[in-house]
């Protein structure tokens, strides 16, 4: 029995309302996208969500006491609880290079954790 | 307190407005372009908006804020642009006559140096906004520690590494609001949930996708918060239902637990300097009244980014900052040319908020604009007299709408029209 899913495609700030045509997680159909990036959101909504991860890591010594990082890729959604446990326990050492990697492979999901800007010394 | 400095373009403000000005005002030929910024590090409020959702135009891939500054500086950085940081611009006055040409003069301070006077011959505003404080909503109640505005949340999550609390209600529905939802989630908090006094959403759509519906954050519409309640720490605050008729519905009332209160409530751009300086302030926008060059009402200063009108997106801001600094470094080198036309924009019914006000014909523009309740369905935008138009799948406040005119169909104009209307029609 096909089955409509309705979710927005979150891959731009358009934020386009997607109607998507299911059976199982086969995707029949895509309807409500304005561009080739919703119909690939919605394929990867329906077999594995993902989502670009962004928090902060403490910096011991450095110009601020935290350093904003994101995964290099999206990663699963439901693994985010986990990442964010991870990156929990890290303490950077400055000076940190925007897009250094500071975890790799996080809990095994294959992305890597990155700086996502520069951090002097104090 | 040292002799004047003089500078040929100054910029307040290092935000990507600021920034994307001064790289354009030295691209334009502009000899010494100085940007002024009272925080240690350029970047403005960009540094502490962490999530992705910057640069998708500008760049064309979805980074962080912090990244898209990174990368913004750099071009800063290679066309020369110098930053004048731990500098606060306190003080503007009222623009000078020099050589048969205007030029701005404003006072700086800065903890080695002091207080300084700067002449330049022209100067872009790019100071952003602020939010609307709690205080501006008449909530009853105590007034206890753990109320504030989300961007400050923001900062101090994202920058200084504190948690502002545990158990956190949002209200409003502002993207910034939405973002800290998540944000709090994430960095262990629980958030009860985010009351909505309008009846419609006011941030972006995918925020409450991705940032309260990925994390099953429950948000209310037609709800406000009435009260606060607790001494010393906030205990809980009381939410109240908003009825049709606008106003809260008595018997209503529900207490919500919480340590922490957040406000998405607006924000308003921050305009003292300009005002010092007497530069015309456009009541609908709060920002200084501009022309498609950015100029204001005084023709050595311009304006760019969230001073003139709040954006949702970045792109667009470093856009307008671009246009304003090769505006301001021509003026600056006497050669920034009007167009011999003068229209006003006219607002349509239902259209809150548009930029620029005025329009001279000296070249295309892109007009921006917000409407003030959602249109749901198929819309057209439209520019008369027969200027140009554009269908529209929906129009909703939380989403700023552009429109483009073309300079040479202005100039076509019969003469005796001033006036250029920008409505939306439902289809
Ligand atoms: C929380 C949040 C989330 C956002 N999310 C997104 C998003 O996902 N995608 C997107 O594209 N856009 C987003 N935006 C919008 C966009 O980032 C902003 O519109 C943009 O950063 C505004 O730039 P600006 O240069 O006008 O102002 P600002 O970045 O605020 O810069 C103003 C600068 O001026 C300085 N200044 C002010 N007064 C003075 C003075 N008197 N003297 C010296 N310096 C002064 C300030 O210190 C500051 O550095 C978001 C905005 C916020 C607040
Ligand atoms: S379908 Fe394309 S335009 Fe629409 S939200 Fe997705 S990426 Fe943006």
């Amino acid at each position: 029995m096909p089955d409509v899913k309705k979710f927005l495609c979150v891959s731009c700030p358009v934020g386009c309302s997607l109607s998507v045509t299911v059976e199982g997680t086969k995707v029949i159909s895509v309807e409500g996208n304005t561009c080739p990036l919703g119909e690939k959101y919605a394929h990867s909504e329906v077999a594995n969500p993902v989502r670009t991860f962004t928090s902060t890591v403490r910096v011991r010594g450095g110009s601020l006491p935290v350093c904003p990082v994101r995964s290099k890729t999206p990663l699963p959604l439901s693994r985010v609880f986990d990442v964010t446990r991870e990156v929990a326990k890290l303490t950077a050492e400055p000076p940190i290079e925007v897009g250094s990697t500071l975890i790799e492979n996080v809990c095994g999901t294959g992305v890597d954790i990155v700086a996502s800007r520069s951090l002097p010394k104090r | 307190m040292s002799g004047l400095r003089r500078v040929d373009v100054a910029i307040i403000g290092a935000g990507p407005a600021g920034v994307a000005a001064g790289v354009a005002a030295r691209k334009e030929g502009a000899e010494k372009v100085v940007v002024f910024e009272r925080d240690w590090e350029p970047g403005g409020i960009l540094q502490q908006c962490i999530h992705p959702g910057f640069g998708l135009h500008t760049f064309g891939e979805e980074l962080t804020g912090p990244e898209y500054m990174h990368r913004y500086l750099e071009r800063a950085r290679e066309a020369g642009v110098e930053f004048d940081l731990n500098t606060m611009v306190f003080q503007m006055d009222k623009p000078v006559s020099s050589d048969g040409r205007k030029a701005a003069r404003f006072w700086v301070m800065n903890p080695s140096r002091g207080i300084e006077q700067v002449e330049a011959k022209s100067v872009v505003l790019a100071m952003g906004c602020r939010e609307r404080p709690a205080g501006a909503l008449g909530i009853a109640g105590s007034r206890p520690s753990g109320v504030y505005t989300a961007g400050a949340a923001q900062r101090f999550v994202n920058m200084e590494g504190l948690m502002p609390g545990r158990k956190v209600a949002i209200m409003g529905t502002g993207d910034i609001g939405l973002i800290m939802a998540r944000r709090m989630v994430l960095e262990g908090a629980d958030v009860v949930g985010v009351f909505e006094i309008m009846p419609w959403v006011s941030g972006l759509r995918r925020n409450i996708a991705q940032c309260l519906d990925d994390f099953h954050i429950p948000y209310y519409l037609n709800q406000s918060v009435c009260e606060l309640h607790g001494k010393g720490r906030l205990e809980g605050v009381t939410v109240v239902e908003i009825g049709a008729d606008r106003k809260p519905v008595s018997g209503s009332e529900k207490f919500v637990s919480c340590d922490t209160l957040l406000l998405a409530v607006g924000l308003i751009p921050e305009n003292e300097l300009s005002r010092m300086a007497g530069i015309e302030i456009e009541p609908g926008t709060g920002g200084p009244l501009v022309n498609e060059l950015m100029q204001t009402s005084e023709e050595c200063v311009f304006a760019a980014g969230n001073v003139v009108v709040v954006y949702d997106l970045v792109d667009f801001v470093s856009r307008e900052g671009e246009r304003a600094g090769a505006s301001a470094a021509r003026y600056a080198m006497g050669r920034l040319v009007k167009g011999d036309r003068e229209f006003k924009i006219v607002p349509g019914d239902n259209i809150r908020i548009i930029s620029p006000q005025i329009l001279t014909a000296s070249e295309d523009v892109t007009v921006y604009l917000r409407v003030g309740s959602p249109v749901e369905g198929k819309c057209r935008l439209r520019a008369d007299p027969g200027l140009s138009s554009q269908n529209l799948r929906y129009a909703r406040p939380g989403e700023m709408n552009e429109i483009k005119l073309r300079a040479d169909k202005l100039k076509a104009l019969a003469p005796d029209v001033t006036n250029v209307a920008i409505g939306l029609e439902v289809l």
